[in-house]
C-alpha cells in the first residue's frame, strides 16, 4: 500500500512534467520551427524534451522528505489513533506491562521464601499489595519479576515466526513451479504438526539447548510460522499478477528486489498485524509450558506461579484464590493488550481509514467517509 | 482426482517425517535417550548386553545396529503399529494408545464443533444487527473471550463450577460403580464429566465469531447479493444460500488449523481435568521421561491432526467447486 501511495502523490506533484511545454515562439507556427517539431499521430506536438527525460522544474528538498516521512509515519497513524478508543486502551496495557518489565523491576524489591506470613490475601497489606504465597513471597514481586523474561521470549518468538513465515511465504507464493512444491511441502508438514505437543517434546529432548528467553520465543514460534507462511503465501498469489509487479518484472528486475521492494511492503501491515498476534500465542504456549512444568525454570514466571498455586491446592482452598488469580490475570491482560492492538493497527493500515486522516491539503473527501456511507452509496 | 492423490501424499509423507523427526530425535541427537538408556541401566545388570536387547523392546531401536539399519527397523515398527512398550507404564505403548484415543476424540471433536457453531451464529447475528448495541457488546464480548488462554479459563471453571459450586466434576472421564456400555446413565455420565473441558475450549468461539461477523459484512456489500434481492428471493434464501454459505467458505481454513491447535491443547486441558486421553499420557510420560510413551503419543495426535486435515481438504472442493484448481505459472 504504502509504495503505490509513494507513486501516485510522485505523479501528483510533477504532473506539469506530463504536458509538453510548448515554447512561446511555437504557436507562430513558423517554418523555421517546424524543424524541430515532430507532428505526432494523434495531432499534438512534441517538444524537444521528450516527457519521459524532463525532471521535474521543482526538486524534493530534505525538508520535503522529512515532511512527507512524518506525514505518513507519524501523524496519520496518530490522528486515527486518537479516534479509536481500542487503540488507546491497547497501548496503555501494552505500555504497562513494558513499563513493568523495564521501570518496575528496579522499583520493587526482589522476593524471597518467608519474607512475609503465609498466604495474605490480595489487598489486605500495603506490604504486600497482592498477597503472599504459601512459602510467604510476595505476589506482587513475582509478577513484575516475571515480565522482562516473558517480554524477551514474546519478541524473539514473534519476530522469528514473522521472519520465517514472510520469507517463506513470499517466495513460494511468487515464484511458483519448484520451488514453490518444495517448500509448501517443508510448510504442510509443519502445518500438520499439532503445535503444542511439538514443543513439549522438543523442549525435553533439547532441554541442554533451551536455557534462555530468547532461544525458548524460537522454540515455541517453530509452530507457528507455518500458518503464517501459508496466509502469506495464498496474500502474494492475489498480488503476483497485480500490473506493479508485472512492470517490475518487464523492467528485469531481479527477483529479490521484486520480492523485497514491491511484494514485502505491500504486505507490511498484514505482517506487522500477524507479528502482534503471533506474540500473543507465543505467550500462551510459552505460560502453558511452565504451568505443566515441562520446561526447566529457573526464576520467576506467570507460567510457575500458576503451576505452584495449582499444586498448592489453590483450585479449592478460597485462602489461595488470589495466587492463582494474579497470574491469570496478568496473561489475560497483556493478551487483551495486544489483540486491541493488532486491531486497531488494521485500522491504521486500512486505506480507506488512511485516506479520511491523510492531509492532503485540499481538504476535499475523495472516500467515503464511513462503512455507512459506502453502504448508501451503494444502494442509491 | 491427481489432485485428490496428491494431497493423500502428502498426509502419508507427513507422517513419515514425523516418525523420521522422532528417530532423529532419540537416536541420533548428541545426549539421546537411547545411549542414555543404556548408559543408565547397564552397568545395572549383570549382562551388559541385555541393555541393548531392552533398548530395543522398550524403544525399538537397538543401539548396536548401525544407523540407516535402525532407522529402517525402526520405522517398519512403528508403521506395524508397535511403538515400543512405555517405562512407567509397563505396558505396550499401542495398547495404552488405544484405550485413550477414543476419550480425546470425543472431547475434542465436540469442542471444535461446538465453538465453531456458536462462533458462527453469534457472527451472523453481529453481522445482522450490525452497529447496533448488541453488535458492539457482542465484539467487545468476543475480544475478551479471544484474549483467555483457554487453560486459564479452564482452570477458572473448575475453581468456579467444580469446586465451589460442585456442579460438575472435577476430574476423571467417566462415572464411577456404572456399567461400561450404551446404556443411557453411562452415555450422561460421560457427557458430563466432558462439561467443563467443552466449554474451557469456547474460548476459539470469540475469534470465529469476529471472523465471521467480517466475512458477512463483506458478503453483504457484494453486487451479486443486489442482484439476488432484486430478483425478489426471499430474505430467508439470501441469508442461507448466499451470505452463511460465502462467509463460512473462507473459515474452513481457520477450522482446519484450529483443528490442530485444539488437539495440541488437549494436552493441557486433559492433565488439568485429570482426563485420561493422549494428552494426559503424553504429560505423564515428560514427567516420568519415559520416552517411548512420549514419542507414542506425539505419533498418534500427529496422525490424528494429519487424518482430520486430510478429511476436511477432500471434501472442501464438494463445499467450494472453485477449489482444488490451482494451475499458475512460474517464474
Amino acid at each position: 500500500m504504502k509504495r503505490s501511495d509513494d507513486d501516485d502523490r510522485r505523479a501528483g506533484d510533477s504532473i506539469d512534467e506530463f504536458v509538453p511545454a510548448r515554447p512561446a515562439e511555437s504557436s507562430g507556427g513558423s517554418a523555421g520551427d517546424g524543424a524541430a517539431e515532430t507532428v505526432r499521430s494523434d495531432g499534438g506536438t512534441v517538444g524537444s524534451g521528450s516527457p519521459f527525460e524532463t525532471t521535474s522544474s521543482t526538486e524534493e528538498t530534505r525538508g520535503d522528505r522529512v515532511r512527507r516521512f512524518l506525514d505518513e509515519f507519524v501523524r496519520t497513524p496518530w490522528s486515527i489513533l486518537r479516534d479509536d478508543w481500542r487503540a488507546l486502551v491497547g497501548f496503555v496495557i501494552v505500555s504497562v506491562y513494558v513499563l513493568m518489565g523495564t521501570v518496575g523491576v528496579y522499583l520493587v524489591e526482589t522476593t524471597s521464601p518467608a519474607a512475609g506470613p503465609k498466604l495474605v490475601g490480595a489487598f489486605q497489606s500495603s506490604e504486600f499489595p497482592l498477597g503472599t504465597t504459601s512459602a510467604g513471597k510476595d505476589i506482587l514481586s513475582l509478577t513484575v519479576h516475571s515480565t522482562p523474561s516473558i517480554m524477551i521470549m514474546m519478541t524473539s518468538g514473534a519476530v522469528f515466526t514473522v521472519v520465517v513465515g514472510t520469507l517463506f511465504g513470499v517466495v513460494t507464493g511468487y515464484k511458483g513451479g519448484l520451488v514453490d512444491t518444495a517448500l509448501s511441502t517443508i510448510t504442510d508438514v509443519f502445518i500438520n504438526i499439532p503445535g503444542l505437543p511439538l514443543v513439549i517434546v522438543l523442549a525435553t529432548l533439547l532441554e541442554e539447548w533451551i536455557n534462555n528467553p530468547v532461544t525458548l520465543g524460537v522454540l515455541l514460534a517453530i509452530a507457528a510460522w507455518a500458518g503464517l507462511a501459508r496466509a502469506i503465501r495464498s496474500q502474494v498469489l492475489t498480488i503476483r499478477s497485480e500490473s506493479f509487479v508485472e512492470s517490475a518484472r518487464a523492467m528485469d528486475l531481479s527477483t529479490r528486489w521484486i520480492l523485497s521492494r514491491e511484494i514485502v511492503p505491500h504486505l507490511m501491515p498484514y505482517i506487522v498485524v500477524n507479528m502482534v498476534n503471533a506474540a500473543r500465542r507465543v505467550i500462551f504456549a510459552a505460560v502453558a509450558l511452565y504451568f505443566l512444568g515441562v520446561l526447566p525454570f529457573s526464576d520467576a514466571n506467570w507460567g510457575v506461579m500458576l503451576n505452584n498455586a495449582y499444586n498448592a491446592g489453590a483450585l479449592y482452598r478460597p485462602s489461595a484464590y488470589h495466587w492463582l488469580l494474579v497470574p491469570m490475570i496478568a496473561i489475560s491482560g497483556i493478551a487483551l493488550g495486544l489483540i486491541l492492538l493488532a486491531q486497531s493497527l488494521d485500522r491504521v493500515f486500512n486505506p480507506r481509514v488512511r485516506a479520511r486522516h491523510q492531509n492532503t491539503g485540499d481538504g476535499e473527501r475523495l472516500e467515503p467517509d464511513t462503512e455507512d456511507d459506502a453502504k448508501d452509496m451503494m444502494n442509491v | 482426482m491427481n489432485w485428490k492423490i496428491r494431497r493423500i501424499g502428502q498426509a502419508v509423507f507427513t507422517v513419515l517425517a514425523v516418525l523420521t523427526l522422532s528417530f532423529v530425535m532419540i537416536r541420533m541427537m548428541p545426549g539421546n535417550p537411547v545411549d542414555a538408556f543404556v548408559a543408565r541401566v547397564g552397568p545395572q545388570l549383570e549382562n551388559p548386553q541385555e541393555a541393548y536387547e531392552r533398548a530395543e523392546t522398550y524403544m525399538n531401536i537397538n543401539p548396536q545396529e548401525p544407523m540407516h539399519i535402525a532407522y529402517v527397523n525402526y520405522m517398519a515398527d512403528m508403521i506395524q503399529g508397535d511403538m515400543g512398550r512405555s517405562m512407567s507404564q509397563n505396558a505396550p505403548v499401542a495398547a495404552i494408545m488405544a484405550e485413550a484415543i477414543p476419550w480425546t476424540l470425543f472431547v475434542m471433536s465436540w469442542a471444535v464443533f461446538l465453538g465453531f457453531a456458536v462462533g458462527i451464529s453469534l457472527g451472523a447475528l453481529m453481522a445482522y444487527w450490525e452497529g447496533s448495541k448488541f453488535d458492539s457488546a457482542l465484539t467487545g464480548y468476543a475480544t475478551t473471550i479471544t484474549s483467555i488462554p483457554f487453560y486459564v479459563l479452564a482452570l477458572f471453571l473448575l475453581m468456579t463450577l467444580g469446586y465451589q459450586l460442585g456442579w460438575f466434576p472435577t476430574g476423571g472421564r467417566r462415572p464411577e460403580g456404572v456399567a461400561v456400555g450404551f446404556n443411557l446413565p453411562f452415555m450422561m455420565g460421560i457427557i458430563y464429566h466432558a462439561t467443563l473441558p467443552v466449554l474451557s475450549m469456547f474460548v476459539a468461539s470469540g475469534a470465529a465469531s469476529l471472523t465471521m461477523r467480517g466475512n458477512s459484512v463483506r458478503v453483504l456489500g457484494e453486487d451479486y447479493l443486489r442482484v439476488a434481492r432484486l430478483r425478489g428471493l426471499s430474505d430467508r434464501t439470501i441469508a442461507i444460500r448466499y451470505v452463511a454459505r460465502n462467509a463460512i467458505l473462507p473459515m474452513y481454513t481457520g477450522l482446519m488449523i484450529a483443528i490442530g491447535t485444539m488437539f495440541g491443547g488437549a494436552v493441557v486441558l486433559e492433565e488439568i481435568f485429570s482426563y485420561r486421553g493422549m494428552g494426559y499420557y503424553m504429560i505423564q510420560a515428560v514427567r516420568a521421561r519415559d520416552y517411548p510413551l512420549m514419542m507414542g503419543t506425539f505419533t498418534v495426535i500427529t496422525i490424528a491432526v494429519v487424518i482430520a486435515l486430510l478429511i476436511a481438504d477432500l471434501t472442501y472442493g464438494k463445499i467450494d467447486p472453485r477449489a482444488g484448481s490451482e494451475d499458475r505459472e512460474a517464474f
